[in-house]
């Protein structure tokens, strides 16, 4: 081990030199790269962690730099997907972490895979449909997971235990309707920073065997607005709970094939996800190229393209996001009057 | 009467005699809330029922979605 990396941390009594080795000999998988990611990310791969799987289906646009700390002008006129970003930032910060960037959703395929391997889930998403998948995946295998959530200059966290503390199916009649949560009021990037804390806190809580450290509290504050409040939330979980009760039956985790849509939050943006895996990035910008009408970009990664009043990026997985619209009919149209 | 919700000091008038009038008063009625009322979490048919004291507790978190 390299002491004077993590002297400063070892020194601090309940991590020492035994929270250490188990922090290396760790696996996390962060979920999202964008604020709430690249901010634990980073502190999660200068702690030492030996192991980050990070997924993210997006690429660096201009309005993330305000606040995803790990990306720079370059990354967003390369159009870089963020979790290829991310991994290039963080190998620089430390590169004893072996850090592993999937640019596609997280879905259950992907997630099966990894969750098993995996100490800890953090939750740096922007929906609570792929939380809902998280949740339900972390109870199967029984992981512990951390929510975290952002809005203007409000924050809210929770540590989900499996066994022990509410999930978050069990608070599912608290969670907004569909939309709801893609206000378009902003979000100061100190809320951020202040929700990781929490976040990373409890993970390396959980990583360096001081679970009696944890909070077992669901927390949330308003920095502008100076509140804070925690509440104990014991008393939420359910014993009829469909995702962590005895019936148990998972309903997050039905599985479903077809074309699948998502409004993406406050973005004017359609995601569409097809079947297929798979796209030739070079085929496609061959055929495109034969319209002169069209404005081609590609890099490794991806190819975006504009026409119309539409800009649509097709990632090798095979995934589009179409801008210009939050219509899903209309992106579909478009999708397949493009892409076929 | 005074409580305190999230922390913070609050003056409501007479007519904000349970928690659903403060739900009320706050503006916050409709949405998805956790309020736990001096320690107790709250069902949301018991908002109503749930009598407010100068000097109680409230403490009111809601989700949301963005990371």
């Amino acid at each position: 081990m390299e002491t004077n990396r993590y002297h400063r941390q070892i020194l601090f009594a309940p991590i020492g030199e035994t929270g250490q080795e188990k922090l290396i000999r760790s696996h996390v998988l962060i979920v999202g790269a964008g604020a709430l990611g690249s901010s634990s990310a980073e502190a999660l791969t200068r702690a030492g962690v030996g192991h980050l799987t990070l997924i993210d289906r997006d690429y660096v646009e201009e309005s993330n730099l305000q606040r995803q700390q790990l990306f720079s002008e370059a990354d967003m006129e390369q159009k870089m997907p963020k979790a290829i970003a991310a991994k290039r930032r963080l190998s620089e910060v430390n590169s004893h972490v072996k850090i592993d960037a999937i640019v596609g959703d997280a879905e259950i395929n992907i997630l099966r895979q990894i969750v098993p391997e995996t100490d800890l889930i953090i939750d740096a998403t922007d929906n609570f449909e792929t939380r809902l998948l998280l949740n339900d995946i972390a109870q199967k295998y029984q992981k512990p997971w951390i929510y975290g959530a952002v809005v203007a200059s409000y924050g809210v966290t929770f540590t989900v235990l499996p066994e022990k503390t509410p999930c978050l199916q069990c608070l599912q009649e608290y969670i907004p309707a569909n939309g709801a949560t893609c206000d378009s009021v902003g979000i100061i990037q100190p809320v951020v920073q202040k929700v990781v804390s929490q976040q990373v806190t409890e993970a390396l809580k959980l990583l360096t065997g001081n679970e009696a450290a944890l909070s077992g509290r669901l927390i949330s504050f308003d920095l502008w607005k100076n509140e804070y409040t925690e509440i104990e939330a014991a008393a939420l979980r359910k014993s009829d709970c469909p995702s962590c009760s005895e019936k148990r039956s998972y309903p997050n985790l039905a599985y479903d094939s077809r074309l699948k849509t998502a409004v993406l939050c406050g973005r004017n943006t359609v995601q569409l996800r097809p079947q297929r895996k798979h796209a030739d990035l070079d085929e496609v910008a061959e055929e495109l190229k034969k319209n002169k009408q069209i404005k081609l970009f590609q890099n490794p990664y991806l190819l975006s393209f504009e026409v119309d009043s539409f800009r649509i990026v097709l990632f090798q997985d095979g995934r589009a996001l179409v801008h210009g619209t939050m219509d899903q009919l209309e992106a579909k149209n478009i999708y397949h009057r493009y892409l076929g | 009467m005074k409580i305190t919700v999230n922390g913070n000091g609050l003056e409501v008038q007479e007519e904000v005699k349970h928690i659903k009038g403060l739900i009320d008063f706050l503006e916050l009625e409709g949405k998805p809330l956790i309020i736990e009322h001096n320690q107790q979490i709250l069902q949301k048919e018991e908002h109503e029922k749930a009598v407010l004291e100068n000097g109680d507790k409230v403490e009111i978190v809601h989700f949301v979605g963005g990371g």
